[in-house]
């Protein structure tokens, strides 16, 4: 019984060999097949057709490249101290603030938006709220905000309030609709109410979650900070944007080192408490 | 053929996995590697590929000596070694076709084998190798689709596609189940007969070692603690290699189950 | 030891012994402080006059801006193809070089563990930690306006993105799949080929798509700082006040947004 025949079919050695063969298409059918080659095909030839690229302003733009790059090797962190510095802790106060409200705010959020917890005209309206806040860019919010409330930290602390919710109410959404239903079953059975419940079966199941997904917020938060002010929300933003529109590249580099610097420590920071918490 | 001298490996945390193993293995003799967890099996058949570098010693196959040769010779001596693994380590995204086909990775060139252009005999064996292991229908599945026997017949397929001299075998039968494990080890020692190949297979389960090969060796913490025919592993020599236990009854199983197994 | 003995000699629990109850209450009141801080100094820099008008002028935007001028919507088209073609082109170039990137960075790839993989992390974070609008800020100086450098921006940021998703994926990767590949004494590359990249096509599959979407989200913005596509557009129209086309605009960026989720999410699906 040395050939296992547990797969008797009609293909036979004899018909095989001697033939060709080819790995198995990913897309079966011929037409989509190359319907689609064809297609890719030609929106790449018209997308590349539609840069223009200058060539004349690019290569008389090198040289400010250049000199970027040079500012990153040699960047001028003192002439514009004070600028950097207003700049710099004014991100951080929006970071903050916008955090923690983004967080108080989305936490009802999200235990609306989870389908197994709220009931069905709470979830849509918080779905809607959800939706609504992924859907619109944060640059788009801080511009009408500014219109609204004008020029400032306030617009950009509502901004990325507004653009925390949509984003922490969601996962933490999906993280309830997705948690252990039996511990919460559980408590429910013990006969308490609906506060006790969320307090005690769903808290816990969700709160390491929470705490990972707060923090890594938190540092989504400080890089948006940074560029809102490019429309007069406020932060750093604003220093670099007078940066570059002057070609002060050795300030502008001095700036972005500072943003990668704290973007970094807050990464490896977040990194520390998430491995603690979980 | 095979010749191992004092091969010894060192693990950088300290472990010493090997310790002065010296054998030789003539072509065409299927050699069992029974012995603990632990004791060494997996290091010893990687020392001799060079998956693991051992750390002194020699490992020479037909006069060639493995341990010395650069990468280049390396590639060109690994093609003569067949191996088969313990989880089968297919590639589970390819179908079972390139996965046999892979092991001619070592004869083809790289953009040959890119656009999975093998020549046409390849690609032949490759048919006639997955008949043989009984396989021929599912060429053009994906190797996850396959159950645990069938991956291993066409890991078994992509170690003969090699065309080896040698057979490094490391726990073929761990995640099957008893009946799929009797099949799979007496298919490789049928191929290694018919194919007149030496074989190294690791195995755990003494009995089904017992079954099927002809030389047994016994390691325990890096050490050769026997080398002989099977009928040699008597409830003292079990007792050297795995310790203490009340070997009788294993023994006698095996014997039962074996006649059970030429009744039916 | 949460279970204490209080005066009267009765064990009560708690949850937490009284030092880290302490130490909890402190971290909270903190915590509380510094939020209450940066709070005011908002504050201070807010001219809270404009803020209580605010209703008022909100209203007023409301009605100047509605309805959208439809007719608008013809001078779009191209804007729209354009901001298309910055996020599309700009995730394939971005996916091309965070290739070479990602296999640098993996820790069972890279050829050297302690000079080139901290120069590819370093690619990585720069990359990542600098949004995209200040890419094209950058890239409008030294290519000049224009979807080029719209382009070139969302190419840059996005490399970080796509390299460190993939190199997390290539580390985890089954290694003994690698390892049968190696055994049959293939090539470095073949190796490569065989053993690891179909292995992590699907993960990288997964990231294009992701990247895309947030791309075209990305590359609607890039105008306002005149890297090409309908920022352009809308930064035009905002600075002329005219609402009804600002309103516009924002309509057409979020049919574009759900229209780049819902195609995302269908070839995700596909794919896996």
């Amino acid at each position: 019984m040395s050939r296992t025949s547990t797969l008797q079919t009609d293909v036979r050695l004899e018909d095989l060999v001697g033939r060709q063969w080819q790995k198995p298409a990913f897309i079966k059918s011929n037409m989509w097949r190359w319907g689609l080659t064809i297609g890719a095909i030609i929106y790449l030839i018209l997308a590349i057709g539609s840069l223009e690229v200058n060539w004349a302003r690019v290569s008389e733009g090198l040289d400010r490249g250049l000199q970027f790059v040079l500012g990153f090797a040699n960047p001028d962190f003192s002439s514009r101290a004070v600028d950097i510095r207003e700049g710099l802790i004014e991100s951080v106060e929006m970071t903050i603030a916008s955090t923690v409200v983004g967080i108080l705010i989305s936490i009802p959020i999200g235990l609306g938006a989870a389908r197994n917890i709220a009931p069905l005209p709470v979830y849509i309206v918080c779905r809607g709220i959800v939706a609504v806040s992924r859907a619109l860019n944060e640059i788009i919010v801080a511009i009408l905000l500014v219109a609204i409330f004008g020029f400032g930290p306030l617009a950009g602390f509502l901004t990325l309030s507004f653009a925390t919710i949509g984003f922490l109410a969601k996962l933490l959404a999906e993280d309830i609709e997705d948690m252990d239903k039996v511990q919460a079953e559980a408590i429910r059975a013990t006969g308490s109410t609906w506060t006790q419940w969320i307090n005690y079966g769903v808290q816990p199941q969700i709160m390491p979650r929470l705490i990972g997904l707060s923090i890594y917020r938190l540092d989504i938060n400080f890089r948006e900070s940074a560029v809102l002010g490019l429309v007069g929300a406020g932060g750093i933003g604003a220093t670099l944007n007078t940066a570059f529109d002057r070609y002060e590249f050795d300030t502008a580099a001095a700036i972005l080192l500072i943003i990668i610097v704290v973007v970094m420590v807050l990464e490896y920071l977040s990194g520390i408490i998430r491995a603690k918490v979980q | 053929m095979l010749k191992l001298e004092q091969l010894t490996k060192v693990y950088p945390t300290g472990d010493k996995a090997l310790t002065d193993v010296t054998l030789e293995i003539p072509s065409g003799q299927v050699v069992a590697l029974i012995g603990p967890s632990g004791a060494g099996k997996s290091t010893l058949i990687r020392c001799i590929n060079r998956l693991v570098s051992p750390s002194s010693g020699k490992a020479i196959l037909d006069d060639v000596e493995l341990t010395a040769l650069g990468s280049a010779g390396l590639r060109r001596e690994r093609r003569r070694m067949g191996m088969i693994f313990q989880e089968y380590a297919l590639v589970e995204r390819l179908t079972v076709m390139e996965n046999v086909l892979s092991g001619r990775l070592g004869y083809v060139g790289f953009w040959r084998s890119y656009f999975r252009k093998f020549p046409q005999k390849d690609v032949d064996e490759a048919f006639r190798l997955l008949d043989r292991v009984g396989l021929l229908a599912m060429a053009d599945k994906r190797a996850d689709e396959l159950s645990g026997g069938q991956r291993q017949r066409v890991g078994i397929a992509r170690a003969l596609i090699q065309d080896p001299a040698l057979l490094l075998v490391d726990e073929p039968t761990a995640s099957l189940d008893p009946k799929t494990s009797r099949q799979i080890m007496r298919l490789i020692c049928e191929l290694c007969k018919e194919r007149d190949l030496a074989a190294i297979i690791n195995i755990h389960d003494v009995a089904l070692a017992q079954m099927f090969v002809e030389r047994v060796i016994g390691l325990r913490f890096g050490v050769v603690q026997f080398d002989g025919p099977p009928e040699g592993l008597t409830p003292d020599v079990l007792t050297t290699i795995y310790g203490e236990e009340d070997w009788k009854e294993t023994i006698q199983k095996v014997d039962e189950e074996d006649l059970q197994d030429v009744v039916s | 030891m949460p279970v204490s003995s209080n005066k009267n000699g009765l064990k009560v629990w708690q949850r937490r012994d009284r030092n880290s109850q302490l130490l909890n209450w402190a971290g909270w009141l903190f915590g509380t402080i510094i939020f209450l801080y940066c709070w005011a100094q908002i504050s201070d820099a807010t001219e809270w006059f404009f803020v209580w008008d605010a209703p008022r002028i909100a209203a007023d935007i409301g009605t100047r801006a509605l309805p959208p001028r439809w007719g608008y919507i013809g001078t779009l088209w191209e804007p729209i193809w354009d901001t298309l073609n910055i996020a599309t082109l700009g995730t394939l170039f971005a996916l091309v070089l965070a290739v070479p990137v990602a296999f640098l960075a993996a820790r069972n790839t890279t050829p050297n563990r302690y000079i080139i993989r901290p120069i590819a992390l370093l690619i990585i974070v720069s990359s990542r930690s600098i949004n995209s609008l200040i890419w094209a800020l950058l890239l409008v100086a030294i290519v000049g306006p224009g979807i080029f450098a719209g382009m070139l921006a969302i190419t840059i940021r996005s490399i970080g993105f796509c390299a460190k998703l993939l190199y997390e994926a290539i580390e985890e990767i089954d290694q003994s799949q690698v390892e049968a590949i190696t055994a049959t004494g293939a090539s470095r590359w073949q190796v490569m080929a065989y053993g690891i990249v179909p292995q992590i096509l699907p993960a990288f599959a997964g990231i294009a798509v992701f990247r895309w979407d947030i791309n075209i989200r990305e590359s609607t913005v890039l105008g306002l700082v005149g890297a090409g596509g309908i920022g352009l557009q809308l930064q035009g129209s905002l600075n002329t006040l005219a609402w009804p086309q600002v309103s516009l605009i924002l309509l057409v960026i979020l049919v574009a947004v759900l229209i780049s989720e819902w195609v995302s999410a269908k070839v995700r699906g596909a794919i896996i």
